[in-house]
């Protein structure tokens, strides 16, 4: 036995390092592929629409050169858009990876969490109840969402979160959430509803000012916070007991990093509504492409703002003269691709429910 | 205490013989009492922490392993534990010989599982303390802790689509920094993990598509990646058939006799148990029944005792250590 240690420790050394080694360039090629798709999608999301434009003068504009009309077209209507859905979908990817990760279940996401329906509920009461628009109605959204993921954290409390309660008690949030969504707007004014609507959606469209310098701060500070608390996540999926004996403390980890994906999903939705199955579909593609085993964090990052910007570009012109809302597009494309998860994957997969 | 003790390394190709030139103390089994192996209380703490920066091949080497002495590895001083204010074990005293390998056995529900979580405080004790040395645990950081202690709970789900050498290399998580990068120490630490545990071959295997057997084998080799003194397990053998039992504690002997680790398992197999172990724990009900050589505890009085078995006990053919033979109610001719 000892000899075998002896002979066969360089091989193993080659090994090991190697498999590393492959590990980190995949990691780099998924994300740099899914970083530089998005970069041509936003051009292309630039020069794209009524006002057609080439890539060079859109780009032009972008930094403030060019005729006057350009300069409006990009920096006031397209350049915002194309930030909102980048910003959005990367938020609600990010989101859902660490939901996913932390609570140890491949459909925890906060649309099944009950944490956007939350901040869906919020923005459609201050509009139709307290008669509020614009930036309050966002602030609002952020509430709902934080006040749905507070209700969840306490109804799941026993003695610590349990991941799976966490999941039964938010799949039950978000009926109640639902339900009095659908009241509210069953109450409602038929023009009032209509705009209540886009907030049960997830629109990309209206996104500028404020409302995105928030999204992108936002998003920013939440990113640096989970890229501190990244490392824990390798032993907190094989578990609590496993995770503290490798010496995480567990509870205040995980409190930590779930209150950094509410609080993702709280500044996504309240800029965006809520985008339907992104969170739950971008961290599930990621970690197919990585394929090891690990959260693939970045990689959801990535491949969210991806999603979200292609989603949106097909919903405004996929069918000439009708604007499609991203928040069905992705719901179009999603609601399939959750069908073919359970189906196609493994059974392990469903068991986690 | 043990640096004056050479190195008492048995062959590895022979697991079998279990008698040890060791001196544990033998307590008084036959009176059934809980006993305390006396140790010389004011010995240094026997748990030394492996340096971080150590060279690839430091502890393969042979020699250098710490000898099993007689000192003391871990202690629990009036430790209790229990559940939603259901207490499971009460006020319980033990001491476990370092480098040495001890089993805990007993009855379904006696709080042996419980124990070893109170101990690795995977579960909060409600009284009394655990010292590794002459450390209260409790005063320790987690991941100071992950560093000398070693666990391996009873269920263990690899995530989706990992593979064996980025499963064992999670074992390197306390000895790394705060952006968590894997050192070319990490890899040999693993790749010496992986060849010491028989799964090197496996190494870029998905770990779900393993037998049971070379998935327990991966996670222990994630325990030994931790490069810890003293590793716990929780009945390691389970869903494990016969054949891959046997393998499994080999496979545990032999780690304990080249790296001087000193194991402490929960088991259920009391021939199993009574074979590998140095030291053997009996308890029943949150307390224990007797600690001591499994030869002077496993006796019919104390299997009568602790799992309310009517048994015969006689010598293994094999190794001479205690083999437990149930009555039972019916009988074949």
């Amino acid at each position: 036995m000892t000899a075998d240690v002896l002979d066969s420790r360089i091989p193993g050394i080659t090994v090991v390092a190697r498999l590393r080694a492959a590990r980190r360039r995949r990691h780099a090629l998924v994300i740099g592929v899914a970083l530089l798709g998005a970069l041509g999608l936003a051009v292309l999301a630039l020069t794209l629409g009524a006002a057609g434009l080439t890539p060079v003068r859109a780009l032009a504009a972008v930094v403030g050169m060019g005729e006057r009309g350009d300069l409006f077209v990009v920096q006031h209507l397209r350049l915002p858009r194309v930030l909102a859905a980048l910003f959005s979908g990367a938020g609600f990817a990010l989101a859902g990876a660490i939901f996913q990760s932390v609570l140890r279940n491949p459909l925890a996401s906060p649309d099944i969490l009950g944490v956007s329906t939350g901040a869906s509920l919020g923005a459609v009461w201050a509009l139709l109840t307290l008669g509020l628009g614009g930036v309050a109605v966002a602030a609002w959204a952020f509430g709902g969402a934080l006040l749905a993921a507070g209700a969840i954290w306490v109804l799941a409390w026993r003695r610590g979160l349990h991941a799976i309660r966490f999941v039964l008690v938010g799949v039950g949030i978000a009926y109640v959430c639902g339900s009095t969504l659908a009241w509210l707007l069953s109450r409602a004014e038929v023009r009032e509803a209509q705009t209540a609507l886009l907030w049960t959606i997830g629109s990309v469209a209206d996104v500028r000012g404020a409302r995105l310098t928030i999204l992108g701060v936002g998003l920013g500070v939440l990113a640096l916070v989970t890229a501190l608390l990244s490392r824990t996540q390798a032993p907190l999926a094989l578990g609590d007991d496993h995770a503290a004996a490798l010496g995480v403390r567990v509870s205040a980890t995980r409190a930590g990093l779930l209150l950094t994906a509410v609080a993702l999903v709280a500044v996504a939705t309240a800029a965006a509504g809520p985008v339907a199955f992104v969170a739950l579909v971008a961290p599930a593609i990621a970690r197919r492409l990585m394929d090891d085993g690990g959260a693939a964090l970045a990689a959801s990052t990535a491949v969210g703002a991806l999603l979200v910007l292609s989603a949106d570009l097909l919903g405004q012109h996929l069918f000439p003269g009708m604007s499609v809302p991203v928040g069905i597009v992705t719901g179009l494309v999603g609601a399939p691709y959750l069908l073919w998860l359970l189906s196609g994957r493994s059974e392990r997969r469903t068991a986690a429910l | 205490m043990t640096a004056s003790v050479p190195s008492a390394r048995r062959p590895a190709s022979a697991p079998t013989p279990r008698v040890r030139p060791g001196r544990t103390v033998v307590p008084s089994a036959a009176t059934a009492a809980s006993a305390v192996v006396p140790a010389d209380d004011d010995a240094p703490a026997p748990t030394a922490a492996p340096s971080d920066g150590a060279a690839p091949g430091d502890g393969a080497a042979p020699g250098d392993t710490t000898a099993p002495g007689d000192g003391v590895a871990l202690r629990t001083e009036g430790v209790r534990i229990g559940y939603d204010g259901r207490t499971v074990i009460d006020g319980l005293d033990l001491a476990l010989p370092v480098g040495r390998i001890t089993a805990i056995v007993g009855p379904n529900a006696c709080g042996k599982s419980t124990l070893l979580k109170g101990i690795a405080r995977l579960h909060p004790l409600s009284g009394g303390r655990v010292l590794l040395g002459d450390r209260d645990v409790a005063a320790m950081s987690r991941r100071e802790l992950a560093r000398v202690l070693g666990v391996l709970p009873q269920s263990s789900i690899a995530p989706d689509g990992v593979r064996v050498a980025e499963l064992v290399s999670r074992g390197r998580y306390p000895h790394q920094g705060w952006f968590g990068r894997h050192s070319s120490t990490d890899d040999a630490v693993v790749a010496r993990a992986l060849v010491a545990t028989g799964v090197a071959d496996l190494a870029t295997r998905p770990v779900a598509e393993l037998s049971g057997g070379q998935r327990q084998r991966v996670w222990i080799a994630m325990v030994l990646a931790q490069e810890t003194d003293i590793v716990l397990l929780d009945e390691p053998t389970t869903y494990l058939d016969v054949a891959h039992q046997v393998d499994l504690l080999d496979l545990l002997a032999e780690l304990n006799a080249e790296r001087g680790t000193t194991v402490v398992m929960v088991l259920h197999e009391l021939n199993l148990a009574a074979r590998y172990a140095d030291h053997l724990v009996v308890m029943r009900a949150g307390t224990v029944v007797a600690q001591g050589e499994p030869g002077a505890v496993l006796t019919e009085a104390i299997v009568l005792d602790a799992f309310g078995l009517d048994a015969r006990v006689v010598p293994d053919p094999v190794s001479g250590t205690p083999l437990v033979v149930p009555v039972g109610r019916t009988r074949r001719p």
